[in-house]
């Protein structure tokens, strides 16, 4: 393929990013962030698999079998096991404003600046040749499309080009914001979008490989079986294989954690705590689909090349190309492109804060003269040492790749990295858990393990590479057999890196442990100490306790973070912190918050250790022993509480006070019925009773009473006394349907047949007022559930009511009953003297006297209609009435046909 | 017995039982005894025969005791006219107001024949009960 056309894809390619950063640069801009999104992040931790996996991987799986898995394991565990860990490790750096790795350590051994210095370093070390790997990746890769071979002439290096493109493309994404707490969106989601088309890709590549040129896994197992190149890839080798797994899967765990890039957007780019959650599950899928057709893409390569020499690092390449299937190799070479790119970029991002602010700034704040610009005009500077350390490293990756990488493996090299990342292990981990570490026991581990590591690894390197003599190999150094590199202390049987880590983590946990028991700790380490061991502690408290005392002018602090934010910038930062922490900002001192908050504030820009020098450079502090920290973290936590506790306290009171005033409400409510109700029964009794009463007395106090008139009033004695148990009964029964002891009888009802018993049994009463009753009802209405003796009662009720206010010997009954929209209808109309409007509703009502309301309902219906109401209410039906007086009434019921009793 | 011969009572109650039993006592007592069923029969009555008594039920449709016992004593010709309430309320708070529109005696229902029957003769006779 022309050199030319797939020097244009890249290049596309990165046009492609540019734009997808862009874009979602741009939307964050507008508040719509992209990057709150759990799948984003998920997907933008897999800028773990560089072009390492993904052409790697293969290629260690062709030379060492399964062993490639060892590095994918690791991950998988931290995410499905240390994840207190990592959720310990986000915390602690949101609420210190940590963003890298060297800031995380510095900041925990007392914000020391020779610990940041140390930490860059070694991240450098393990970062530019990473970095180199990638391009060599990049290279190989572009080398092998366009059959070329590798010019050393930088200029008509197309790697090169790529290189300068990659550093614009930082620079651009990666110093927007001189704040590097302020997340990257549009890197991160460039990030994630690659993490998808690498995947895509390589998943092309694995069903190309196994479907196509094979039938399935299983053909391509079945044919390797045949071969004795690749039969010994399915073998562990018992001797050192266990160890080597365990080794190599501890170093890959602690490489995740620790790795800049990792460290980057794991913790410094994480938007919420809770997205890790996602990523426990997706991540380790991710790992696993990447995972699924190297086996199968190793041994098809082994097959296909077989003893062609083919460099196993790129089958993903050669073997579509073997077969001519150009498109495919390019879609792979884009793949193998994205994770490169990927890493270079988040890598270069990650060290070049560490370097600018752990390097640079700190010589620059030493040299009076770079004092004075930096004073100028802070945050171009800090950009401008931002970028510049962006160059360096992209530069330096890209030398060393020239010159160096040429002859080591890419699996080597990312392990040699891995190994001297995995140093930070004893200062983070003992950092979190373990308050007792100093900065001088951290110091020494760290220093302990680099030394070993390059002691273990790199000369074996260089004495290959032959810069040194062999004699070290074989003799050790200064001719002591327990020195050589590759033999420690005499140990063999593992493999080297196996040995390495074991080695170096040996004395760097040793060092670390008995140098932390032996030193002693300053006090402000003694805090930190205590800050990030209990962060979950005090992460709340932490913004707003003071953990700093001493002097400053506000004037001092002020225009300190003017000159790294912008005068409007701090003025509202400063605005705000003075309102939510209830500070006054026009003393002469500063409050001890507001310093301590703005030391934070910097430490994102400039990091921690630069920060600590710059305010007290400002303050004139005085020293704060742990104790008194501890204390005021604890009250400023039991205030919290306090207030949190008062606060929900108080809120249950309202609630409850609330409560009981709609239950008193209630209860007012249903004691003013009740008193009406009381009320209006004694009344009803009473009427009676008074007539009872006084007829009595009137026939025992007269013996002289004309028979006729006795007769009289002895019957109206006897129907006062019946209307008096007929209104008991009415109120015990009223009274059972109020408390809900009603028990109604559910059955199959016929309505025709109930209206007939009911008008039977007052027929003599109406005959004998000469009253007559008309029926007209629906033959084919269909049965209901519902009580027989209820609906008897309803309509007896009515009936009687009629037959009362109907004038004898001329009055007529009606009855009509069917069915209509679901409902059985009962209509029953007299032609009697009919209700008055204000009335018709009142009859329904237990009360007929309200409150203080003397005027009185038609006499004589008594609770009947009342109790009726509460029937039909029972059988979902209701009951009104029509009438208009000197007319008569009617009054009508509805049952519903499906109604649920 | 017939002492009181040309006093006039009104007994105004919606109850025909208690009308029946009132009546019954005041004609035998020789009052012009004069009946009403409710509020307004009770206003043309005492607009046109202005009776000494009005014994008076407070409970009514249409228009309730209280209503007539005002407007008899608000009207210059009818003030001098004595109220009885006869009421089945007989809470203090109703009494009370009985007694706050105007009335001269609250007797409360259930009532005993001959306590009443007295009372009224003593009221007729002038006497302040």
């Amino acid at each position: 393929m022309n050199s030319y056309v797939l020097g244009l894809i890249s290049i596309y390619y990165l046009a492609f990013l540019f734009i997808v950063a862009y874009q979602a640069e741009k939307k964050s801009k507008n508040a719509k962030s992209i990057v709150s999104n759990p799948n984003i992040y998920a997907l933008s931790l897999a800028v773990y698999c560089t072009a390492w996996t993904f052409y790697g991987s293969v290629g260690r799986a062709s030379t060492d079998g399964l062993d490639f898995l060892t590095v994918y394991i690791g991950p998988t565990l931290v995410m499905f096991l240390a994840f207190p860990i990592l959720l310990k490790i986000v915390r602690i750096s949101k609420t210190q404003r940590l963003t890298s790795i060297a800031d995380f350590i510095s900041s925990r051994y007392g914000k020391n600046r020779s610990l940041g210095v140390l930490v860059t370093i070694i991240c450098l070390l393990s970062g530019i040749p990473y970095i180199a790997l990638q391009l060599k990746a990049i290279s190989n890769s572009f080398g092998i499309l366009t059959r070329s071979i590798l010019n050393s002439n930088i200029l008509v290096d197309h790697t090169f080009y790529i290189v300068i493109l990659l550093i614009l493309f930082t620079i651009l994404f990666g110093t927007r914001n001189v704040e590097a707490t302020e997340r990257h969106e549009g890197m991160v989601t460039a990030i994630a979008v690659e993490s998808i088309i690498k995947l895509i890709a390589f998943f092309a590549i694995g069903i190309y490989v196994t479907f196509l040129l094979f039938d399935g896994f299983e053909d391509i197992y079945d044919k390797a079986k045949l071969m004795e190149e690749a039969r010994k890839n399915f073998v562990v080798d018992k001797e050192i294989g266990m160890s080597m797994w365990f080794w190599h899967t501890l170093l890959a765990t602690m490489a995740f954690l620790f790795l800049p890039r990792q460290f980057q957007v794991t913790v410094v780019e994480n938007v919420d705590e809770k997205y890790i959650n996602r990523a426990m599950w997706m991540f380790p899928l991710y790992m696993v689909l990447i995972n699924i057709f190297v086996m199968p893409i190793t041994l098809a390569g082994g097959i296909i090349f077989n003893g062609q020499g083919v460099n196993s690092d790129m089958f993903v390449l050669s073997i579509p190309l073997h077969f001519s299937n150009e498109l495919l190799a390019i879609l792979t070479y884009i793949g193998g492109f994205s994770a490169a790119t990927g890493m270079i970029i988040v890598e270069t991002i990650a060290v070049s804060v560490m370097v600018s602010n752990n390097l640079l700034m700190p010589i620059f704040l030493g040299i009076p003269a770079s004092k004075e610009l930096i004073n100028r005009n802070p945050s171009k500077v800090i950009q401008f040492m931002r970028r510049l350390s962006i160059t360096l490293i992209i530069f330096l990756g890209y030398f060393y790749f020239k010159f160096i990488t040429e002859k080591y493996s890419l699996v080597s090299i990312g392990m040699t990295a891995f190994v001297v990342v995995a140093q930070f292990a004893p200062s983070v981990l003992g950092g979190i858990f373990w308050k007792r570490g100093t900065q001088k026991g951290a110091m020494a581990g760290l220093v302990g393990g680099t030394v070993i590591w390059f002691f273990t690894l790199i000369i074996p390197s260089l004495v290959s590479s032959g810069a040194i003599s062999d004699q070290i190999m074989t003799n050790g150094l200064f001719g002591n057999s327990l020195l050589k590199p590759y033999e420690l202390f005499g140990m063999t049987g593992m493999d080297n890196i196996s040995h390495a880590t074991f080695w170096t983590l040996f004395f760097n946990t040793a060092l670390y442990f008995f140098g932390s028991l032996c030193t002693k700790q300053t006090s402000i380490e003694h805090n930190q100490a205590v800050l990030f061991v209990d962060v979950f502690q005090y992460s709340k408290g932490i913004e707003n306790s003071v953990v700093w005392r001493g002097k400053a002018l506000v004037s001092d602090i002020k225009s300190l973070l003017e000159s790294f934010l912008g005068a409007s910038r701090t003025e509202r930062i400063v605005k705000v912190f003075a309102t939510r922490n209830n500070i006054n900002l026009n003393t002469r001192y500063a409050d001890a918050r507001f310093v301590n908050y703005s030391e934070k504030l910097l430490s994102g820009i400039v990091g921690t250790a630069s920060a600590r020098m710059m305010v007290s450079s400002v303050a004139k502090e005085e020293e704060i022993s742990l104790n008194e920290v501890v204390e005021i973290l604890k009250k400023s936590q039991e205030l919290m509480a306090v207030n949190k506790e008062l606060k929900q306290k108080s809120q249950e009171l309202k609630l409850l006070t609330e409560q009981l005033q709609a239950a008193n409400e209630q209860l007012k409510m249903t004691d003013k019925l009740k008193d009406d109700f009381l009320s209006t029964v004694t009344h009803e009794i009473r009427t009676p009773l008074t007539s009872i009463k006084a007829l009595s007395e009137i026939l025992y106090d007269n013996d002289d009473i004309e028979h006729s008139e006795r007769q009289h009033f002895l019957n109206t004695i006897i129907k006062e006394s019946d209307r008096l148990s007929r209104l008991i009964n009415q109120v015990l029964d009223l009274e059972k349907f109020e408390s809900g002891k009603i028990r109604i009888i559910k059955e199959d009802l016929n309505l025709e047949e109930i209206i007939n018993d009911s008008v039977d049994s007052i027929e003599q009463l109406a005959k004998e007022k000469g009253i007559a009753i008309k029926q007209i009802i629906d033959k084919k209405m269909p049965t209901f559930q519902g009580d027989r003796d209820r609906i008897m009662q309803v309509m007896l009720n009515l009936l009687s009511n009629a037959l009362k206010f109907t004038e004898p010997d001329k009055g007529i009954i009606t009855i009509t009953a069917y069915e209509e929209d679901g409902s059985l209808h009962v209509n029953v109309i007299d032609d009697g003297s009919g209700i008055a409007k204000p009335y018709q509703e009142l009859i329904f009502d237990k009360f007929y006297q309200a409150h203080d309301q003397t005027i009185k309902k038609p006499k004589g219906s008594g609770l009947g209609l009342a109790i009726s109401k509460r029937i039909l209410e029972l059988h979902n039906g209701t009951i009104g009435v029509e009438s208009e007086v000197g007319k008569g009434s009617k009054f009508s019921f509805e049952i519903p046909l499906e109604n649920t009793l | 017995m017939n002492i009181q011969k040309n006093i006039k009572v009104l007994i105004v109650d919606d109850e025909p039982n208690i009308l029946l039993s009132l009546e019954f006592l005041m004609k035998k007592e020789g009052f012009i005894v004069f009946i009403a069923r409710d509020g307004e029969e009770a206003f043309d009555i005492i607009k046109r025969e202005h009776p000494k008594i009005v014994l008076l039920d407070i409970m009514m449709p249409k228009v309730d005791g209280y209503e007539v016992c005002r407007f008899i004593k608000g009207g210059s010709d009818t003030k001098e006219t004595k109220v009885v309430f006869l009421s089945a309320k007989s809470k203090e708070a109703d009494i009370e107001k009985g007694y706050s529109v105007g009335a001269d005696l609250y007797i409360p229902k259930p009532f005993s024949t001959r306590d009443l029957v007295k009372k009224i003769n003593m009221m007729a006779s002038g006497v302040v009960v």
